[in-house]
């Protein structure tokens, strides 16, 4: 009888604090987090895009990544996909005879494939020794190997499919573009975008690069546009939208200087969608395409971040310790009553 | 409460050390350990199959998720003994108790071969590093932590083999605070290990992907812990020819069958409220092994849902380890059987596939072996068993 009461007890003490805990701590979703405001990014238009792959070669020399071959003469670099020493691909959708560019039957098509840079990136979330972590200000995603420990959660983690480990090398670490961050403080930009001779990768301010991609998708296909090559700026963007250019927004501090490089071209028939301007609650890399964008290699995503999820269950559980507080001492009062210390040598 | 149970002290079984399992449990653990000296000059790729699309295999998915679920014994039992006051069940927190320090401390060793840079691990505990908002810092720290408590737990059992009897009362003191923190911890890492999926978002298949997770996971981790308790109990009965203890068993086969209700209620009931029930008919290895696991839940709740068959201690044997595959196949299925790479299909990407490469297997059970071996040698030289009256052989 005394076990079963005893038994009882303890049983209601137990889910007692469990569900008072939960109850009790702040149970609150966590928003998918919102791109900072001076945030950095690309905007890719695949229509303009010639698949000259200079972006993937000047990637690979600014990185100071070795080539990677596909094929059996092995004369240059020739990726298939990104992977730890190659932080940029431009990969091609076939269809049929591939007459037209840009059309989805009988056609062919480029995409680009490098990091996204997330407003609410998985890998950050996923990372548990803060190796890599989102810049507040420009909200670049950037890699630590000094506190990396290999555990490629970030791999797994990225619906992208973006940071890749090194398995061939015993000290191996995590490559993925970081916007080359590391030639910043020269007045350097994105190696892709700089080397890119039609403007299809465009480095700016993502805000900037949202409004060009907007203005582009505003216009009729066939008509003609001026387009901005390399570094989109701020007075750029509004000479583009028809407005005075604003002198001295031209130059943005810090960045080298460039004489304009803007050029004329037929605006191409795009899919109505910036891909990156919700899917996974922003990202600041934008994309634009004339074939829908599940075809070329980009996944169909919410527009909320996994990282909201798994954060917001693991700070219902978790959060401030609170429940496991409270239920550690509920524990701790059960087993003082029932371990014994006089038999607690028995265990 | 255990003047109302009188049971027999551990005592250590005897015997030799060296027979036909020790000594391939040996040849296994060389293996593994030469294939390790491999990985760690040459790095991963040298012996695993991982790759872009796959950075998880068995090292993480069968050595440290399902290992870890396997030893959760320990915890099961204790919770039952000292938290729910069932002091019947006490003899089996013992040899429980060890089977889940071997595999908990195995598990946290096997992470380290798995680390591509393992030498910055320390980072993990560095407060200018840690990031709370990883589950996976969450697991490590408290897999840890637990590694630490269950030693501590079991250290009585050293105590009294060397007769250090003013240590082992000074500990006693303070046992209760060991049991609490033994139980609290699993339950938060068991169903973190659950949560690690979530932030991998659509990658995971549908049937296997949900909120519920963290809960999934610990009530299938209790229901395997009381599964593998049933399974070793039996073996080791077998194996030194002692009695088999029914009068435990059979109840304990009860307690297992509610807490397996409560996890299909969970499980069918969130695959049906979240709508990814269709998904599980279709010609895909995603439905064919969802079902798989379901079938080894599914049977062994309506074998142990009878009495009789509670009773009958093949039949409690063959429910424990259909339990122990299902909870397995949960998590298998989870990490990499539903685990999506993301690739363009229609582009020119690369294809990833990932099957274990025999180096891979190899270490897996090579770890196993290890388990096998200190089990061995621990139970005949230490006091972990009930004593018998007929000595074994």
């Amino acid at each position: 009888m005394t076990t079963r009461r005893n038994f009882l007890r303890g049983a209601l003490a137990a889910t007692g604090a469990i569900v008072g805990a939960g109850s009790t701590a702040s149970v609150q979703a966590r928003e998918t987090h919102k791109v900072p405001e001076e945030a950095l990014g690309l905007l890719y238009d695949a229509t303009l895009c010639i698949g000259c792959k200079a972006c993937v070669a000047a990637c690979k020399a600014a990185n100071n990544n070795p080539p990677e071959f596909s094929t059996v003469d092995k004369l240059w670099d020739t990726p298939l996909d990104t992977s730890g020493t190659t932080f940029n691909v431009i990969k091609m959708y076939r269809s049929g005879t591939m007459e037209t560019k840009d059309a989805e039957t009988n056609g062919y098509a480029f995409m680009k494939t490098s990091c996204m840079h997330c407003a609410d990136p998985s890998c950050v979330s996923a990372c548990p020794v803060s190796a890599m972590t989102k810049n507040p200000e420009n909200g670049i995603v950037e890699y630590n190997p000094d506190k990396c420990i290999g555990c490629r959660y970030c791999v797994a983690a990225c619906p992208f499919g973006i940071p890749k480990y090194q398995y061939d090398d015993p000290t191996g670490r995590i490559g993925k573009c970081e916007l080359c961050r590391h030639r910043h403080k020269d007045g350097h930009y994105s190696a892709c975008a700089e080397v890119c001779p039609t403007g299809a990768t465009l480095f700016g301010r993502t805000e900037d690069l949202l409004a060009e991609a907007k203005r582009r998708l505003a216009l009729k296909p066939g008509s003609v546009t001026t387009y901005p090559r390399g570094h989109l700026r701020h007075g750029q963007l509004k000479a583009l939208h028809g407005e005075q250019e604003g002198k001295g927004r031209m130059e943005r501090k810090g960045w080298k200087d460039e004489p304009n490089q803007n050029y004329e071209g037929e605006v191409g028939n795009y899919q109505q969608h910036v891909y990156g301007e919700k899917e996974y609650g922003g990202t600041q890399v934008l994309k634009l395409s004339g074939v829908p964008f599940e075809k070329v290699g980009m996944p169909k995503l919410p527009p909320y971040s996994s990282a909201a999820t798994s954060e917001t269950i693991q700070h219902s559980l978790y959060g401030g310790l609170l429940m496991p507080i409270a239920v550690l001492g509920a524990l701790t009062w059960v087993a003082k009553r029932n371990v014994k210390p006089e038999e607690g040598d028995e265990q | 409460m255990s003047t109302l149970h009188a049971h027999a002290k551990p005592a250590p079984v005897g015997g030799s050390l060296f027979n036909a399992v020790t000594l391939i449990s040996g040849v296994l653990i060389v293996t593994m350990v030469t294939i390790l000296l491999v990985r760690f000059v040459y790095g991963l790729g040298s012996v695993t199959n991982l790759n872009d699309g796959y950075p998880w295999g068995i090292w993480i998915a069968v050595d440290v998720v399902i290992g870890s679920a396997f030893a959760c014994g320990g915890f099961s039992v204790a919770m039952l003994v000292y938290i729910f006051n069932k002091g019947e069940y006490h003899p089996l927190v013992r040899p429980a108790l060890l089977a889940s320090l071997l595999g908990y401390t195995l598990a946290g060793a096997g992470v380290i071969f798995d680390l591509g840079r393992w030498w910055n691990v320390w980072n993990m505990f560095w407060p200018g590093s840690a990031n709370p908002n990883s589950v996976m810092f969450e697991v490590a720290v408290c897999i840890s932590a637990y590694i630490v408590v269950m030693w501590i737990e079991f250290a009585p059992t050293f105590f009294e083999q060397f007769g250090m009897d003013a240590a082992k009362r000074k500990l006693s003191k303070f046992m209760f605070a060991i049991v609490a923190l033994g139980t609290l911890l699993p339950m938060m890492h068991q169903s973190s290990l659950g949560t690690l999926l979530v932030v991998m978002g659509e990658q995971v298949h549908p049937l296997w992907q949900t909120p519920a997770l963290p809960a999934l996971y610990l009530l299938s981790a209790i229901t395997m812990g009381y599964a593998v308790v049933l399974f070793e109990s039996c073996l080791a009965s077998a194996a030194y020819r002692r009695s088999i203890e029914m009068h435990l068993l059979t109840p304990l086969a009860k307690v297992m069958l509610g807490m397996l209700a409560a996890f299909l209620v969970l499980r069918l009931g969130d695959l049906v409220v979240r709508g990814a029930l269709p998904r599980a008919f279709g010609a895909s290895l995603e439905a064919l092994f969802f079902w798989l696991e379901m079938l080894c839940f599914l049977v062994p709740f309506f074998v142990i849902g009878s009495a009789a068959n509670r009773r009958n201690p093949a039949r409690l044997f063959v429910a424990g380890i259909l339990l122990m595959l299902g909870g397995s196949l949960l998590r298998l299925n989870g990490f990499l059987i539903g685990y999506q790479p993301v690739i363009g299909a229609e582009t020119s990407g690369v294809n990833f596939s990932y099957f274990p490469s025999l180096p891979e297997l190899l270490v897996t059970l090579g770890m196993f072996a290890i388990e096998v071996f200190a089990y061995i040698a621990i139970t005949r030289r230490f006091p972990v068993l009930p004593r018998e009256e007929v000595k074994s052989a």
